[in-house]
C-alpha cells in the first residue's frame, strides 16, 4: 500500500466517522429550527442510542481490525487505522456520555451518583468508558515507545474489556424482551473466540512445520 | 336516547395547529370529493348515531375532571411513540401494524363477582354516558411522559352498569390476543393476553377513564382501541388497551408486567417519584415531543393528582406497595 494511498484512505475513514455526527449535528440544528420532529418524538433518546451505537459499532471495528490482518496478510496495512478508530471509538462514548451527564442527568451530580449506585446498566456504561479513558491517553507514539510494546500492548487488552462491558451496558439498558443487543453481541462473540483460535493456527501450523523439519533431517 | 350536550372546547381548540390544518386539509379534500354527499352522511349520524370507527370523530362534552393548564403532545407523536407489543416491541411497531385489528364488531364481556354475566357491544358504550374531553398527564414506567386529550367518560359509570356484588375487591382488563388481528411476537416474551387490575376503589375513582377516543377522535388503533382504561396518577402499563373483557374478583388479579419482572413493576405501580425503578429514575422524566434540551423535567406524586388520589392510599407504605 503506497503511502498516498493510505491517505487517502485515512481522510475517508475521518468522513466515515466524522459524518453521522454531522448529519447528527445537522439533525439536531432542524429539531431546533424549522422542524421539531427532526430527531424523532424523543431526541434525547434518538442521541443517546445513536452515539451509544456508534461507540460499539467503532470498537468492534478496531477490535476486528487484528484478526483480519492475521487471516488476510495482504490487508496488513489495516494497522496504521487502529489508532484512528479506536480514537473515535472514544470519541463516540465521550459524546454518549456528554449526553446522559446533560439531558438525562441534568447536570446534577447528585441525580448521577444516584443512578451510579443503583442501576447497574448505568454502572457498566461508565465503566466501560473509564477503561477507555487510560487507552486513549497512551494512544500516542511516545506513550508506546514509553511503556514498552509488551506493556503497551497488555494494557491495551482492555479495548477488549470495555467492549465487553459496554455490551453488557447495552443489555442491561434495554427492557426484558428487547433483542436489538443481539447482533453487536454476535459479532464481538466472534471477536473474542477469533484470537485463541487464530494463535492455535498459527501454533499449530508452526508445530507441524516442526514436525515435517524433524521427519525430514530424520530421514 | 341520545344525549346531546354542546362542547364548550371543541377539540380542535386544544389540538396544535399542525395538526388542526391538516385535519382541515383532509376535510377540504373530503369536501371536495362530493359537498352534498358528505354532509348528508354527517346529517343521517347526527340523527342516528350508528358505528363509530376510526379517524371519525366524536361528540365531547366539557370535564370537571380535565386537568387544565396543560399543552397536549402532538398527536404525530401520540400515534407514533407507543408501546403496544401486541403489534411489536419498538416504539414504531404499532402505527406500522396497528392497521390489522379490526375493531368492529366488538364486545366487552363483563363476569365473575357480578349479578349476572353481560356483554357490552362498543357502539353501546359509546352512548352509555356522554363522552368528555379529559386532559390527562401520561407518564410511562420508562421515564417519558405526553399529555394527551382523552375522550371517555369515567370508569364507574360503566362499573355501576355491570353491577358487581359487595365481595368483588378488585377489577381485572383482559385485552384483545387473537393472532388474526395482532402479531402477538414472540420476542415480546408475554404471556397473551395482556392482563391488568386495579383495586375496587382504584377503579371507582372519578378520574380513572373508560376511554375511546382521543384530540376528539375514536381512538387511533396504535392507542389502544377501540376501548381502553386510563388511570392518569399510574404508570402506563396498568392502563390496559384494546379491552374485551372485565372480570370482577374477590383476590388481586394477575397482572402482565408484575408477573414478568416483580421486583421491576409492582401491582400498584404509583407514578412515584421516590421510588425508583433498576433501569430508570423516576424522579425525572422525557416529555415527548418537547425540543431536546427542555425534555428533562421533575416527575410529580402521583403523576400531579394527588390531591385527587393520595387519600386512596392513606396508611399504606407506597415503598412496598409500588
Amino acid at each position: 500500500m503506497s503511502r498516498r494511498w493510505i491517505v487517502a484512505l485515512k481522510v475517508v475513514a475521518h468522513v466515515a466517522c466524522l459524518g453521522p455526527i454531522a448529519w447528527l449535528l445537522w439533525r439536531l440544528y432542524l429539531s431546533l429550527t424549522t422542524d421539531p420532529t427532526a430527531l424523532g418524538p424523543d431526541p434525547t433518546h434518538t442521541v443517546t442510542f445513536f452515539t451509544g451505537r456508534g461507540t460499539l459499532r467503532l470498537l468492534v471495528i478496531t477490535l476486528a481490525v487484528t484478526p483480519v490482518r492475521r487471516l488476510i496478510p495482504k490487508l496488513s496495512w489495516l494497522g496504521r487505522f487502529r489508532r484512528l478508530l479506536g480514537l473515535y471509538a472514544f470519541f463516540y462514548a465521550c459524546l454518549h456520555l456528554l449526553t446522559y451527564v446533560g439531558l438525562y442527568a441534568g447536570w446534577s451530580w447528585a441525580a448521577m451518583m444516584d443512578d451510579i449506585s443503583q442501576r447497574r446498566f448505568i454502572t457498566a456504561g461508565l465503566a466501560a468508558w473509564l477503561m477507555l479513558v487510560p487507552l486513549a491517553l497512551t494512544s500516542t507514539t511516545w506513550s508506546i515507545r514509553k511503556l514498552g510494546g509488551k506493556n503497551w500492548n497488555r494494557l491495551h487488552w482492555l479495548t477488549y474489556a470495555a467492549a465487553i462491558s459496554g455490551v453488557i451496558h447495552y443489555w442491561w439498558g434495554v427492557k426484558s424482551g428487547v433483542k436489538t443487543p443481539l447482533a453487536i453481541t454476535v459479532v464481538l462473540g466472534v471477536l473474542l473466540l477469533a484470537r485463541p483460535v487464530l494463535k492455535y493456527r498459527a501454533q499449530s501450523a508452526e508445530l507441524s512445520l516442526q514436525k515435517k523439519r524433524v521427519s525430514e533431517s530424520a530421514g | 336516547m341520545l344525549i346531546w350536550t354542546k362542547t364548550e372546547i371543541p377539540s380542535s381548540e386544544i389540538t396544535p395547529k399542525a395538526t388542526y390544518m391538516n385535519r382541515r386539509a383532509f376535510m377540504a379534500a373530503a369536501a371536495a370529493a362530493g359537498v352534498a354527499a358528505v354532509a348528508g352522511e354527517g346529517m343521517a349520524r347526527m340523527l342516528r348515531p350508528s358505528n363509530v370507527e376510526a379517524d371519525e370523530k366524536l361528540t365531547t362534552v366539557k370535564s370537571q375532571y380535565s386537568t387544565p393548564g396543560l399543552t397536549p403532545t402532538p398527536l404525530e407523536d401520540i400515534t407514533h411513540y407507543n408501546n403496544f407489543y401486541e403489534f411489536g416491541v419498538n416504539k414504531g411497531d404499532p402505527a406500522k401494524n396497528a392497521g390489522m385489528l379490526k375493531t368492529r364488531p366488538w364486545t366487552v364481556q363483563v363476569e365473575g363477582l357480578v349479578k349476572q354475566k353481560k356483554t357490552f357491544d362498543i357502539d353501546a358504550l359509546l352512548k352509555m354516558k356522554p363522552l368528555e374531553d379529559r386532559i390527562y398527564r401520561f407518564r410511562c414506567v420508562e421515564a417519558w411522559s405526553m399529555v394527551i386529550p382523552w375522550v371517555g367518560y369515567s370508569l364507574s359509570e360503566f362499573i355501576n352498569a355491570c353491577e358487581p356484588l359487595p365481595s368483588a375487591k378488585y377489577v381485572q382488563f383482559i385485552s384483545l390476543a387473537d393472532r388474526k388481528d395482532e402479531l402477538l411476537p414472540f420476542e415480546a416474551g408475554i404471556s397473551w393476553p395482556y392482563s391488568e387490575g386495579l383495586r375496587m376503589d382504584e377503579a371507582m375513582h372519578p378520574l380513572t377513564l373508560l376511554t375511546f377516543g382521543l384530540y376528539g377522535d375514536v381512538l387511533p388503533n396504535q392507542d389502544g382501541a377501540p376501548v381502553r382504561v386510563i388511570v392518569p396518577w399510574k404508570y402506563g402499563f396498568k392502563s390496559g388497551k384494546s379491552i374485551v373483557k372485565v372480570k370482577f374478583v374477590k383476590d388481586q388479579p394477575h397482572t402482565t408486567w408484575n408477573d414478568m419482572a416483580p421486583n421491576e413493576y409492582g401491582f400498584y405501580s404509583n407514578v412515584n417519584p421516590n421510588v425508583d425503578h433498576p433501569r430508570w429514575s423516576q424522579k425525572r422524566e422525557r416529555v415527548i415531543g418537547a425540543p431536546i434540551f427542555r425534555q428533562l423535567q421533575p416527575t410529580l406524586m402521583f403523576n400531579g393528582y394527588g390531591d385527587q388520589v393520595a387519600s386512596l392510599y392513606a396508611g399504606m407504605d407506597l415503598r412496598k406497595n409500588y
